[in-house]
This record gives structure tokens, C-alpha cells and sequence, in this order.
């Protein structure tokens, strides 16, 4: 092949270090000073040496371009996790082809637009590369907030000596309900509490897959000697729960947290009364 | 007569996030309807049963939420989609505390209870089609 004589790879190292200058000048401009000109340079050319490497290939997925394909990743998830958008770490590469370009026109190089033409088509597959390692990385970071508001949302907290409480508001899923009864069944433990209500104030809606994770919660909590109180059952849940057909046995229940709060307290040989009245 | 008013949105089920999407967007819609608490709760909870069964025993699927006009009387209408392996009794699968995974074995039973039109077209290696309707009181 006639192009062979001057193909992409001969372009860019006939011009690297202008290349390289141009290059670095528009990726710095559109990222707006929020990357160091000696960072962003240091990054290009690293990314200019591993492509040159690849020998002209235009497979993106060549082992030739393992190296590339790495040092973009890596790139990809560092922009995704310091908050760039999207554009903003695929332009990078796609840089690389307005600045040969720009070179192009400058030198009035009429053979280089045919390997131009070539490069133009690889750099397009590797800032695709780019916006796909970037997308994985976002969902990563999702899907690690979502874990840390998992935990986050299931605070025990200490009533009374020997009382805990659990408010659950959201969604009750499997994921959750092992995190809730996890936090539950260790407080236990920790306070030596022998009495948990479990509030379902702000649950959305109990189905029967809901229930069944309290009762298995309300079991365990039982193996420990504890006797759960479920409270927060709203109207149109309690209608809700009797229509399905869920029974929940000998387990006692209350409206709200206060009652529940009350019933712990006397099964607990406490009671409370108003100060100046007596007891009664 | 009952006419579509609106054409049915259609929700992908393929993972439990996805049983809370259509949940919501069930509950947005009997909020727009007027539906009262209790009737929002009960269908909210229904569409979670059968949602979850879609994912859970069908392998997941798709659910299309409408709503409905009878005479000036709303509803909403929910079809839940899969092509998994169906339900091979579908008298047994209605059985209160019946079930074939871990469940309660009142998701199919007690969904029934919660809406007012409730149809089940399933065979073995068929798939499932659940149709449920719940009209405004």
C-alpha cells in the first residue's frame, strides 16, 4: 500500500513535540484551569508515546494497544471520580485530532490528510473507550453512595436502659433488611437491651415480602431474649396487611412509637407518671 | 365501556430497583386519580407483590401501567410480563401460604384481595400475564 510511505504514525513522530504542544493547548483550554498544564502535558504525551506503539493499527482492541487502552482508563476513572464530565475527559483524545489538523493546515501538507483521515477514525473509537470506562466508574461511585446511605439510614438508637429502637423510613429490599437486622441484633447485644421497637413510621408500604424480613427480624431478635414491639403501622397499612392475609402471630404492635415506647417501659417494671400525682 | 385514556408507559423489572420504580410510579399515578390512602396503599402493595413475582419467579419481565376511564370513574390498569417458565397450577399458586420459592405464599393470593379485577394467563414454558385493575371508590 502506497499510504504506507506516509501513514499517521510517521506524521506524528515527524511532529511530536508540535503535535504535542497543540495538543496539550486545547485539552488545557476546555478543561478551563482545573488541570495543571505540566499534569495535562506529562498525561498526553504518555498517552502519544503508547499510541505511536501501536504501529498504525486501527483496532482499538489490538494487544498492541494494551498499553493505551490501560493508560486511558485509568485516565477515564480519574476524571470520573474527580467530578469532570464526560466531555470533558473524552476530549482528550479527541483533542489529538484538531491539533493534527491544525497542523495540517498550517503546513499546507496535502499528504497527510489521507493518513489524517485514518488517525481521525481510531481516535473516535478511543474516546468512545474513554466515555465507557468513564460511565463504569460513574455507576461504581453510585452504587458506593447508594451502600454508604444504606447504612446510613439504619441508626439504632437508645431509648432506655434495656429499650432500643429501630425507625426504618424508605424501602424495605433484602439488602437493607440484612443491614437493619445486623444493626439491630448488635446493638442488642451491645446495650444488653431486652426490648427493641421496630418503627415502620416511614416504610411506604408493607408487602408480604416486607413483613416476612420483620418477622425473620423479630425471630432473631428473640434467639437473643429480646422481645421486639413493631410500631407505626398506619391506617392504611393495617387495612393493607389484613388484605393480604398477613399474620403477625404473637408479635405485639402499636401505632405509634410512643405506645410502644410505654409498653417497653412497663415490661421493663417502669411506669410513668406525673410528678406531684402519685403513682396510678 | 371502559376506554384507555391514556396509553399504557411501559417499566422494564429486572432488578429489584426496578420493582420500586414501577411502585412509585403506580403510586404517583393513583395520587393524580384522586385514589384514597387506603386504595393507593392496597395497589401500591398489590403492584409490589406481582412486580416482584415477575422478577422473582419469571425472570423478569415488564409491567404497563395505564390509566383507565369508566363513565367519568377512573382506574388504573397494570399488566405484569414475562416470558419465564409459568405457572404449571395456577389454582395451587392461588392457595393462601402455598409457595414455591421462600416467600410468604400470599403474594399472588393476597394481591387478588387488594385490587378489583384481577386475570391470570399463564402455562408451562409460556410465560405469565397478570392483569389487575383498581377503580376509584
Amino acid at each position: 500500500m502506497s499510504e504506507e510511505t506516509y501513514d499517521w504514525v510517521r506524521l506524528l513522530q515527524e511532529n511530536r513535540d508540535d503535535v504535542l504542544a497543540r495538543w496539550t493547548e486545547i485539552v488545557r483550554g476546555s478543561l478551563a484551569g482545573r488541570m495543571s498544564a505540566t499534569e495535562s502535558s506529562h498525561d498526553l504525551r504518555e498517552v502519544l508515546d503508547a499510541l505511536l506503539a501501536g504501529q498504525g493499527s486501527t483496532d482499538v482492541r489490538s494487544p498492541s494497544y494494551d498499553g493505551l487502552r490501560s493508560l486511558l482508563a485509568e485516565l477515564s476513572r480519574t476524571r470520573a471520580r474527580q467530578g469532570f464530565t464526560p466531555t470533558e475527559t473524552a476530549v482528550s483524545v479527541f483533542a489529538l485530532k484538531e491539533a493534527v489538523l491544525g497542523l495540517l493546515q498550517a503546513s499546507g501538507d496535502l499528504r497527510g490528510y489521507r493518513a489524517f483521515a485514518d488517525l481521525s477514525g481510531l481516535v473516535d473509537e478511543l474516546g468512545l473507550f474513554m466515555v465507557e470506562t468513564y460511565s463504569a466508574t460513574r455507576e461504581t461511585v453510585i452504587a458506593e453512595q447508594a451502600e454508604s446511605l444504606l447504612e446510613l439510614s439504619t441508626p439504632v438508637v437508645k431509648l432506655w436502659d434495656g429499650i432500643v429502637a429501630l425507625p426504618l423510613v424508605g424501602t424495605l429490599d433484602s439488602a437493607r433488611t440484612q443491614v437493619v437486622m445486623e444493626a439491630l441484633l448488635q446493638a442488642l447485644v451491645d446495650t444488653g437491651s431486652e426490648h427493641a421497637i421496630i418503627d415502620i413510621t416511614g416504610v411506604a408500604a408493607v408487602d408480604t415480602q416486607v413483613a416476612q424480613h420483620l418477622l425473620k427480624t423479630v425471630q432473631a431478635a428473640r434467639l437473643l431474649g429480646a422481645e421486639c414491639i413493631i410500631s407505626g403501622i398506619r391506617p392504611q397499612i393495617a387495612q393493607t396487611v389484613v388484605a393480604l392475609g398477613i399474620e403477625f402471630g404473637d408479635i405485639q404492635t402499636k401505632a405509634n412509637l410512643s405506645d410502644a415506647m410505654l409498653l417497653a417501659l412497663r415490661r421493663s417494671g417502669l411506669d410513668v407518671v406525673k410528678s406531684g400525682r402519685g403513682r396510678g | 365501556m371502559t376506554s384507555s385514556t391514556t396509553e399504557p408507559t411501559t417499566y422494564a423489572v429486572a432488578a429489584d430497583a426496578d420493582v420500586v420504580r414501577v411502585r412509585q410510579a403506580v403510586r404517583d399515578l393513583a395520587v393524580q386519580a384522586k385514589f384514597s390512602l387506603v386504595d393507593q396503599t392496597k395497589l401500591v402493595t398489590a403492584t409490589s407483590e406481582l412486580a416482584r413475582n415477575t422478577l422473582v419467579y419469571g425472570g423478569g419481565g415488564e409491567a404497563l401501567v395505564a390509566l383507565l376511564d369508566k363513565a367519568g370513574r377512573p382506574g388504573i390498569e397494570i399488566w405484569f410480563r414475562d416470558e419465564g417458565p409459568g405457572i404449571p397450577d395456577l389454582d395451587l399458586a392461588l392457595t393462601d401460604g402455598w409457595t414455591s420459592g421462600g416467600g410468604m405464599g400470599l403474594g399472588l393470593s393476597g394481591a387478588k384481595r387488594l385490587v378489583d379485577e384481577f386475570e391470570v394467563d399463564t402455562a408451562p414454558d409460556r410465560g405469565t400475564r397478570v392483569r389487575i385493575v383498581k377503580w376509584r371508590r
